[in-house]
Protein backbone atom coordinates (compact mmCIF):
# COMPACT_ATOMS: atom_id res chain seq x y z
CA UNK A 1 0.00 0.00 0.00
CA UNK A 2 2.96 2.30 -0.52
CA UNK A 3 3.90 3.46 -4.00
CA UNK A 4 7.06 2.18 -5.66
CA UNK A 5 9.99 4.60 -5.87
CA UNK A 6 10.00 7.21 -8.61
CA UNK A 7 11.84 10.38 -9.54
CA UNK A 8 9.89 13.57 -9.20
CA UNK A 9 9.93 16.55 -11.54
CA UNK A 10 7.90 19.65 -10.65
CA UNK A 11 7.21 21.33 -13.99
CA UNK A 12 6.63 25.09 -13.93
CA UNK A 13 5.49 25.35 -17.55
CA UNK A 14 3.86 23.22 -20.25
CA UNK A 15 7.15 23.39 -22.17
CA UNK A 16 9.02 21.91 -19.21
CA UNK A 17 6.34 19.25 -18.69
CA UNK A 18 6.34 18.04 -22.31
CA UNK A 19 10.15 18.07 -22.42
CA UNK A 20 10.24 15.86 -19.32
CA UNK A 21 7.59 13.56 -20.82
CA UNK A 22 9.50 13.33 -24.11
CA UNK A 23 12.65 12.38 -22.23
CA UNK A 24 10.91 9.91 -19.93
CA UNK A 25 8.92 8.17 -22.67
CA UNK A 26 6.88 5.21 -21.43
CA UNK A 27 8.35 5.50 -17.93
CA UNK A 28 7.01 8.99 -17.28
CA UNK A 29 3.52 9.85 -16.03
CA UNK A 30 1.85 13.17 -15.38
CA UNK A 31 0.50 13.77 -11.90
CA UNK A 32 -2.19 16.45 -11.63
CA UNK A 33 -4.79 16.02 -8.86
CA UNK A 34 -3.61 12.46 -8.30
CA UNK A 35 -7.06 11.30 -7.18
CA UNK A 36 -7.06 8.33 -9.56
CA UNK A 37 -3.32 7.99 -10.13
CA UNK A 38 -2.15 7.79 -6.51
CA UNK A 39 -4.51 4.92 -5.57
CA UNK A 40 -3.13 3.04 -8.61
CA UNK A 41 0.41 3.80 -7.42
CA UNK A 42 -0.40 2.78 -3.84
CA UNK A 43 -1.80 -0.52 -5.13
CA UNK A 44 1.25 -0.80 -7.43
CA UNK A 45 -0.99 -1.25 -10.44
CA UNK A 46 1.26 1.37 -12.07
CA UNK A 47 5.01 1.72 -11.65
CA UNK A 48 6.18 4.83 -13.51
CA UNK A 49 9.81 5.68 -12.81
CA UNK A 50 9.22 9.41 -13.29
CA UNK A 51 6.30 11.56 -12.13
CA UNK A 52 5.94 14.95 -13.78
CA UNK A 53 3.93 17.18 -11.45
CA UNK A 54 1.94 19.88 -13.27
CA UNK A 55 0.32 21.38 -10.16
CA UNK A 56 2.67 24.36 -10.14
CA UNK A 57 2.12 25.45 -13.74
CA UNK A 58 0.72 28.98 -13.47
CA UNK A 59 -2.38 29.85 -15.50
CA UNK A 60 -3.35 26.26 -16.24
CA UNK A 61 -6.41 26.44 -13.96
CA UNK A 62 -8.17 29.38 -15.57
CA UNK A 63 -11.82 29.41 -16.69
CA UNK A 64 -12.43 32.13 -19.27
CA UNK A 65 -15.00 33.31 -21.76
CA UNK A 66 -14.05 33.66 -25.42
CA UNK A 67 -17.03 34.81 -27.50
CA UNK A 68 -19.20 31.75 -28.03
CA UNK A 69 -17.26 29.36 -25.81
CA UNK A 70 -15.82 28.82 -22.36
CA UNK A 71 -12.19 27.71 -22.13
CA UNK A 72 -11.21 25.65 -19.12
CA UNK A 73 -7.57 25.00 -18.26
CA UNK A 74 -6.62 21.37 -17.67
CA UNK A 75 -5.58 21.97 -14.06
CA UNK A 76 -8.98 23.40 -13.09
CA UNK A 77 -10.29 21.51 -10.07
CA UNK A 78 -13.75 19.98 -10.04
CA UNK A 79 -14.72 22.30 -7.19
CA UNK A 80 -13.70 25.35 -9.26
CA UNK A 81 -15.93 24.18 -12.11
CA UNK A 82 -18.79 23.44 -9.68
CA UNK A 83 -18.69 26.98 -8.26
CA UNK A 84 -17.62 29.06 -11.28
CA UNK A 85 -20.09 31.89 -12.02
CA UNK A 86 -19.14 31.72 -15.72
CA UNK A 87 -20.04 28.04 -15.87
CA UNK A 88 -23.25 28.64 -13.91
CA UNK A 89 -24.28 31.32 -16.40
CA UNK A 90 -23.38 29.61 -19.67
CA UNK A 91 -23.25 25.89 -18.88
CA UNK A 92 -25.47 25.31 -15.83
CA UNK A 93 -25.78 21.60 -16.67
CA UNK A 94 -22.06 21.31 -16.02
CA UNK A 95 -22.27 23.06 -12.63
CA UNK A 96 -24.96 20.55 -11.67
CA UNK A 97 -22.96 17.56 -12.92
CA UNK A 98 -19.91 18.59 -10.91
CA UNK A 99 -21.80 18.36 -7.62
CA UNK A 100 -22.09 14.62 -8.32
CA UNK A 101 -18.35 14.10 -8.73
CA UNK A 102 -16.97 12.22 -5.72
CA UNK A 103 -16.60 14.09 -2.44
CA UNK A 104 -15.47 17.62 -1.58
CA UNK A 105 -11.92 16.54 -0.66
CA UNK A 106 -11.64 14.82 -4.06
CA UNK A 107 -13.26 17.71 -5.93
CA UNK A 108 -10.79 20.11 -4.30
CA UNK A 109 -7.84 18.21 -5.81
CA UNK A 110 -9.11 16.34 -8.87
CA UNK A 111 -8.62 18.13 -12.18
CA UNK A 112 -10.66 18.17 -15.36
CA UNK A 113 -7.64 17.23 -17.49
CA UNK A 114 -6.93 14.29 -15.21
CA UNK A 115 -10.51 13.04 -15.26
CA UNK A 116 -10.69 13.22 -19.06
CA UNK A 117 -7.31 11.50 -19.53
CA UNK A 118 -8.23 8.76 -17.02
CA UNK A 119 -11.65 8.19 -18.69
CA UNK A 120 -13.28 6.05 -16.05
CA UNK A 121 -16.35 4.38 -17.65
CA UNK A 122 -18.63 5.75 -14.91
CA UNK A 123 -17.16 9.24 -14.46
CA UNK A 124 -19.25 12.35 -15.09
CA UNK A 125 -16.75 14.57 -16.90
CA UNK A 126 -16.25 12.45 -20.06
CA UNK A 127 -20.05 12.36 -20.40
CA UNK A 128 -20.21 16.14 -20.03
CA UNK A 129 -17.44 16.66 -22.60
CA UNK A 130 -19.41 14.52 -25.07
CA UNK A 131 -22.72 16.19 -24.25
CA UNK A 132 -21.32 19.70 -24.70
CA UNK A 133 -19.34 18.92 -27.90
CA UNK A 134 -16.09 19.85 -26.18
CA UNK A 135 -12.81 20.22 -27.98
CA UNK A 136 -9.66 19.11 -26.19
CA UNK A 137 -6.35 20.91 -26.58
CA UNK A 138 -3.34 18.63 -26.41
CA UNK A 139 0.36 19.46 -26.36
CA UNK A 140 3.56 17.46 -26.76
CA UNK A 141 7.20 18.22 -27.52
CA UNK A 142 6.23 17.89 -31.20
CA UNK A 143 3.57 20.62 -31.06
CA UNK A 144 -0.10 21.08 -30.40
CA UNK A 145 -3.29 19.54 -31.71
CA UNK A 146 -6.98 19.61 -30.97
CA UNK A 147 -9.37 16.68 -30.88
CA UNK A 148 -13.15 16.56 -30.55
CA UNK A 149 -14.44 14.82 -27.43
CA UNK A 150 -16.44 12.43 -29.66
CA UNK A 151 -13.14 11.14 -31.12
CA UNK A 152 -11.21 11.12 -27.85
CA UNK A 153 -12.70 8.30 -25.77
CA UNK A 154 -11.65 4.98 -27.26
CA UNK A 155 -12.46 2.44 -24.55
CA UNK A 156 -12.42 1.87 -20.80
CA UNK A 157 -9.55 3.96 -19.41
CA UNK A 158 -8.32 4.40 -22.99
CA UNK A 159 -8.16 7.72 -24.83
CA UNK A 160 -6.55 9.25 -27.89
CA UNK A 161 -3.50 10.47 -26.00
CA UNK A 162 -0.05 9.28 -27.08
CA UNK A 163 3.03 8.87 -24.91
CA UNK A 164 4.45 12.34 -24.34
CA UNK A 165 1.14 14.16 -24.79
CA UNK A 166 -0.70 16.25 -22.21
CA UNK A 167 -4.16 17.79 -22.20
CA UNK A 168 -3.78 21.54 -21.71
CA UNK A 169 -7.44 22.56 -21.72
CA UNK A 170 -10.90 22.12 -23.14
CA UNK A 171 -13.19 24.45 -25.05
CA UNK A 172 -16.91 24.17 -24.37
CA UNK A 173 -19.41 26.00 -26.61
CA UNK A 174 -21.96 27.94 -24.52
CA UNK A 175 -25.51 26.63 -24.48
CA UNK A 176 -27.54 28.22 -27.27
CA UNK A 177 -30.55 30.44 -26.41
CA UNK A 178 -33.89 28.70 -25.66
CA UNK A 179 -32.05 25.70 -24.31
CA UNK A 180 -33.07 23.67 -21.29
CA UNK A 181 -31.00 21.03 -19.58
CA UNK A 182 -31.41 18.01 -17.36
CA UNK A 183 -29.14 15.80 -15.31
CA UNK A 184 -30.06 12.60 -13.49
CA UNK A 185 -27.81 10.09 -11.74
CA UNK A 186 -28.14 7.11 -9.45
CA UNK A 187 -25.19 5.98 -7.32
CA UNK A 188 -25.08 3.77 -4.24
CA UNK A 189 -23.95 6.70 -2.10
CA UNK A 190 -23.79 10.33 -3.11
CA UNK A 191 -20.41 10.87 -4.76
CA UNK A 192 -19.82 7.25 -5.69
CA UNK A 193 -19.32 6.40 -9.32
CA UNK A 194 -22.62 6.41 -11.20
CA UNK A 195 -24.52 3.16 -11.68
CA UNK A 196 -25.96 5.18 -14.54
CA UNK A 197 -26.23 8.88 -15.28
CA UNK A 198 -27.79 10.90 -18.09
CA UNK A 199 -27.23 14.51 -19.10
CA UNK A 200 -29.17 16.31 -21.77
CA UNK A 201 -29.79 19.66 -23.43
CA UNK A 202 -32.82 20.54 -25.54
CA UNK A 203 -33.01 23.61 -27.73
CA UNK A 204 -36.61 24.43 -28.49
CA UNK A 205 -38.08 26.69 -31.16
CA UNK A 206 -41.78 27.31 -31.77
CA UNK A 207 -42.80 24.42 -29.49
CA UNK A 208 -40.59 21.86 -31.24
CA UNK A 209 -37.16 20.49 -30.44
CA UNK A 210 -34.54 21.97 -32.72
CA UNK A 211 -31.46 20.37 -31.20
CA UNK A 212 -31.29 17.46 -28.75
CA UNK A 213 -28.17 16.19 -27.03
CA UNK A 214 -28.27 13.15 -24.75
CA UNK A 215 -25.16 11.68 -23.12
CA UNK A 216 -24.83 8.73 -20.74
CA UNK A 217 -22.19 7.30 -18.45
CA UNK A 218 -21.84 4.11 -16.44
CA UNK A 219 -23.55 2.00 -19.11
CA UNK A 220 -20.63 0.88 -21.26
CA UNK A 221 -16.85 1.02 -21.60
CA UNK A 222 -16.99 4.75 -22.32
CA UNK A 223 -19.47 7.56 -21.91
CA UNK A 224 -21.56 7.92 -25.04
CA UNK A 225 -24.02 10.07 -26.98
CA UNK A 226 -27.40 8.50 -27.74
CA UNK A 227 -27.61 9.83 -31.29
CA UNK A 228 -30.54 7.66 -32.41
CA UNK A 229 -32.61 8.83 -29.47
CA UNK A 230 -31.59 12.42 -30.20
CA UNK A 231 -32.78 12.11 -33.82
CA UNK A 232 -36.18 10.84 -32.66
CA UNK A 233 -36.76 14.13 -30.86
CA UNK A 234 -35.90 16.61 -33.60
CA UNK A 235 -38.92 18.55 -34.85
CA UNK A 236 -41.24 17.27 -32.11
CA UNK A 237 -42.60 18.39 -28.78
CA UNK A 238 -41.67 16.25 -25.78
CA UNK A 239 -44.94 14.39 -25.35
CA UNK A 240 -45.24 11.19 -23.29
CA UNK A 241 -45.37 8.94 -26.35
CA UNK A 242 -42.24 10.57 -27.79
CA UNK A 243 -40.47 10.22 -24.41
CA UNK A 244 -41.26 6.51 -24.31
CA UNK A 245 -39.93 5.96 -27.82
CA UNK A 246 -36.79 7.86 -26.88
CA UNK A 247 -36.36 5.70 -23.74
CA UNK A 248 -36.76 2.52 -25.81
CA UNK A 249 -34.17 3.79 -28.28
CA UNK A 250 -31.70 4.43 -25.46
CA UNK A 251 -32.23 0.99 -23.95
CA UNK A 252 -31.67 -0.57 -27.36
CA UNK A 253 -28.48 1.43 -27.97
CA UNK A 254 -26.54 0.72 -24.80
CA UNK A 255 -24.73 -2.46 -23.76
CA UNK A 256 -24.04 -2.16 -20.03
CA UNK A 257 -22.19 -4.86 -18.14
CA UNK A 258 -22.98 -6.71 -14.95
CA UNK A 259 -20.58 -6.05 -12.11
CA UNK A 260 -20.43 -6.07 -8.34
CA UNK A 261 -22.65 -2.99 -8.11
CA UNK A 262 -25.49 -3.69 -10.53
CA UNK A 263 -26.67 -6.08 -13.22
CA UNK A 264 -26.70 -5.19 -16.90
CA UNK A 265 -30.52 -5.39 -16.95
CA UNK A 266 -30.82 -3.04 -14.01
CA UNK A 267 -28.45 -0.54 -15.60
CA UNK A 268 -30.32 -0.67 -18.91
CA UNK A 269 -33.64 -0.11 -17.14
CA UNK A 270 -32.18 2.67 -15.00
CA UNK A 271 -30.64 4.48 -17.98
CA UNK A 272 -34.10 4.73 -19.54
CA UNK A 273 -35.72 6.00 -16.36
CA UNK A 274 -33.00 8.61 -15.84
CA UNK A 275 -33.16 9.71 -19.48
CA UNK A 276 -36.91 10.27 -19.10
CA UNK A 277 -36.38 12.39 -16.00
CA UNK A 278 -33.54 14.41 -17.51
CA UNK A 279 -35.48 15.06 -20.73
CA UNK A 280 -38.61 16.22 -18.91
CA UNK A 281 -36.52 18.59 -16.78
CA UNK A 282 -34.78 19.95 -19.88
CA UNK A 283 -38.06 20.44 -21.72
CA UNK A 284 -39.51 22.42 -18.79
CA UNK A 285 -36.45 24.66 -18.56
CA UNK A 286 -36.45 25.24 -22.32
CA UNK A 287 -40.12 26.17 -22.08
CA UNK A 288 -39.39 28.67 -19.29
CA UNK A 289 -36.50 30.23 -21.18
CA UNK A 290 -38.73 30.65 -24.25
CA UNK A 291 -41.45 32.35 -22.20
CA UNK B 1 16.22 4.61 -4.30
CA UNK B 2 15.10 7.72 -6.12
CA UNK B 3 16.58 11.17 -5.73
CA UNK B 4 15.46 12.83 -2.51
CA UNK B 5 13.92 16.30 -2.41
CA UNK B 6 14.22 19.21 0.01
CA UNK B 7 10.88 20.59 1.14
CA UNK B 8 9.61 23.42 3.31
CA UNK B 9 6.13 22.75 4.60
CA UNK B 10 4.07 24.77 7.03
CA UNK B 11 2.05 22.47 9.27
CA UNK B 12 -0.32 24.04 11.79
CA UNK B 13 1.59 27.29 11.61
CA UNK B 14 5.10 25.87 12.03
CA UNK B 15 7.41 25.62 9.03
CA UNK B 16 9.37 22.38 8.75
CA UNK B 17 12.34 21.75 6.50
CA UNK B 18 12.83 18.12 5.56
CA UNK B 19 14.49 15.85 3.03
CA UNK B 20 12.03 13.33 1.65
CA UNK B 21 11.85 10.52 -0.85
CA UNK B 22 9.33 11.53 -3.55
CA UNK B 23 7.15 8.50 -2.85
CA UNK B 24 6.62 9.46 0.80
CA UNK B 25 2.88 10.01 1.27
CA UNK B 26 1.82 13.18 3.05
CA UNK B 27 0.09 11.02 5.69
CA UNK B 28 3.34 9.25 6.53
CA UNK B 29 5.24 12.54 6.57
CA UNK B 30 2.76 13.97 9.08
CA UNK B 31 2.66 10.88 11.28
CA UNK B 32 6.16 9.43 11.08
CA UNK B 33 8.38 12.40 10.28
CA UNK B 34 6.55 15.05 12.32
CA UNK B 35 4.92 12.75 14.89
CA UNK B 36 1.49 14.31 14.31
CA UNK B 37 -0.53 11.13 14.77
CA UNK B 38 -3.90 12.88 14.90
CA UNK B 39 -4.26 12.28 11.16
CA UNK B 40 -5.38 8.66 10.84
CA UNK B 41 -4.58 6.22 8.07
CA UNK B 42 -7.38 3.90 7.02
CA UNK B 43 -7.51 2.66 3.44
CA UNK B 44 -4.58 4.44 1.77
CA UNK B 45 -6.50 4.75 -1.46
CA UNK B 46 -8.78 7.70 -0.97
CA UNK B 47 -11.95 5.91 0.06
CA UNK B 48 -12.32 6.15 3.85
CA UNK B 49 -11.56 9.84 4.48
CA UNK B 50 -9.77 9.24 7.82
CA UNK B 51 -6.62 11.03 6.62
CA UNK B 52 -8.37 14.22 5.47
CA UNK B 53 -6.36 17.40 6.15
CA UNK B 54 -6.56 20.96 4.81
CA UNK B 55 -4.08 21.98 2.09
CA UNK B 56 -4.02 25.76 1.66
CA UNK B 57 -7.44 25.74 3.31
CA UNK B 58 -9.07 23.06 1.14
CA UNK B 59 -9.78 19.56 2.41
CA UNK B 60 -7.72 16.84 0.77
CA UNK B 61 -6.88 13.18 1.30
CA UNK B 62 -3.34 13.15 2.66
CA UNK B 63 -2.94 9.54 1.43
CA UNK B 64 -3.41 10.77 -2.15
CA UNK B 65 -0.72 13.42 -1.95
CA UNK B 66 3.04 13.15 -1.69
CA UNK B 67 4.94 15.12 0.92
CA UNK B 68 7.05 16.59 -1.86
CA UNK B 69 3.88 18.13 -3.34
CA UNK B 70 3.30 19.95 -0.05
CA UNK B 71 6.48 21.98 -0.55
CA UNK B 72 5.58 25.63 0.09
CA UNK B 73 2.03 24.72 1.08
CA UNK B 74 0.13 25.34 4.28
CA UNK B 75 -1.17 22.13 5.87
CA UNK B 76 -3.67 22.03 8.73
CA UNK B 77 -4.32 18.82 10.63
CA UNK B 78 -6.79 17.96 13.38
CA UNK B 79 -4.17 19.10 15.91
CA UNK B 80 -4.75 22.68 14.69
CA UNK B 81 -8.40 22.76 15.74
CA UNK B 82 -7.97 22.84 19.51
CA UNK B 83 -6.48 21.19 22.54
CA UNK B 84 -7.86 19.25 25.47
CA UNK B 85 -9.72 21.82 27.55
CA UNK B 86 -9.66 24.25 24.63
CA UNK B 87 -11.60 22.55 21.87
CA UNK B 88 -13.18 24.57 19.08
CA UNK B 89 -16.94 24.83 18.56
CA UNK B 90 -17.06 21.89 16.16
CA UNK B 91 -15.08 19.63 18.49
CA UNK B 92 -17.25 20.69 21.43
CA UNK B 93 -20.31 19.85 19.39
CA UNK B 94 -18.94 16.38 18.55
CA UNK B 95 -18.36 15.90 22.29
CA UNK B 96 -21.84 17.11 23.28
CA UNK B 97 -23.63 15.01 20.68
CA UNK B 98 -21.62 11.80 21.16
CA UNK B 99 -20.49 12.02 17.56
CA UNK B 100 -17.72 9.48 18.08
CA UNK B 101 -17.26 6.12 19.61
CA UNK B 102 -13.90 4.55 18.73
CA UNK B 103 -12.63 7.85 17.33
CA UNK B 104 -10.83 6.44 14.32
CA UNK B 105 -12.79 8.43 11.74
CA UNK B 106 -13.06 11.55 13.90
CA UNK B 107 -10.03 13.53 12.65
CA UNK B 108 -11.19 13.07 9.06
CA UNK B 109 -14.78 13.91 9.98
CA UNK B 110 -13.67 17.11 11.74
CA UNK B 111 -11.45 18.29 8.89
CA UNK B 112 -14.10 17.45 6.27
CA UNK B 113 -16.80 19.21 8.29
CA UNK B 114 -14.53 22.25 8.70
CA UNK B 115 -14.27 22.60 4.92
CA UNK B 116 -17.99 21.82 4.37
CA UNK B 117 -19.01 24.50 6.89
CA UNK B 118 -16.89 27.07 5.08
CA UNK B 119 -18.12 26.20 1.59
CA UNK B 120 -21.74 25.08 1.76
CA UNK B 121 -24.88 26.40 3.52
CA UNK B 122 -25.72 22.83 4.73
CA UNK B 123 -29.37 23.86 4.93
CA UNK B 124 -30.67 20.32 5.43
CA UNK B 125 -29.48 17.12 7.11
CA UNK B 126 -29.44 15.60 3.65
CA UNK B 127 -26.86 18.20 2.58
CA UNK B 128 -24.70 17.27 5.58
CA UNK B 129 -25.01 13.56 4.78
CA UNK B 130 -24.03 14.19 1.16
CA UNK B 131 -21.05 16.20 2.37
CA UNK B 132 -19.96 13.36 4.66
CA UNK B 133 -20.46 10.64 2.06
CA UNK B 134 -16.72 10.33 1.51
CA UNK B 135 -15.95 9.64 5.18
CA UNK B 136 -16.59 6.21 6.62
CA UNK B 137 -17.63 5.65 10.24
CA UNK B 138 -18.28 2.10 11.46
CA UNK B 139 -19.55 3.00 14.97
CA UNK B 140 -22.09 5.77 15.01
CA UNK B 141 -24.35 5.15 12.03
CA UNK B 142 -23.57 8.82 11.28
CA UNK B 143 -26.68 10.04 13.12
CA UNK B 144 -24.80 11.82 15.91
CA UNK B 145 -22.17 13.20 13.55
CA UNK B 146 -24.92 14.82 11.47
CA UNK B 147 -26.48 16.22 14.67
CA UNK B 148 -23.16 17.64 15.83
CA UNK B 149 -22.60 19.45 12.55
CA UNK B 150 -26.23 20.56 12.39
CA UNK B 151 -25.82 22.15 15.84
CA UNK B 152 -22.82 24.17 14.65
CA UNK B 153 -24.78 25.38 11.60
CA UNK B 154 -27.93 26.02 13.65
CA UNK B 155 -26.41 27.84 16.62
CA UNK B 156 -24.82 30.32 14.27
CA UNK B 157 -21.50 29.64 15.94
CA UNK B 158 -18.75 31.43 14.20
CA UNK B 159 -17.95 28.87 11.55
CA UNK B 160 -14.47 27.42 11.74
Amino acid sequence: MKPPAFDYIAADSIAMAVAALAQGGDDAKIIAGGQSLVPMLNFRMLRPSILVDINRIAGLDVIEETGKAICVGALTRHYQLETSPLIARHLPVLSCAMTHVAHLAIRNRGTIGGSLAHADPAAELPMMALLLDAELHIASAAGQRTVAARDFFLGALTVDLAVGEIITGIVLPKLPPRTGWGFAEVARRHGDFALAAVATTLTVSGGAIEQARIALTGVGPTALRATEAEDLLIGHALEPDRTHRMIDAIRATIAPETDLHASADYRRHLAGVLAGRALVAAWRLADESAA
Amino acid sequence: MSKTCEINVTVNGTTHRATVEPRLLLTDFLRHTLGLTGTHVGCEHGVCGACTVLVDGDSARSCLMFAVQADGRNIETVESLGRIGQMNALQESFHEHHALQCGFCTPGMLMTATDLLRKYPLATDDDIRKGLSGNLCRCTGYEHIVKAIRAVVGKGHQRP
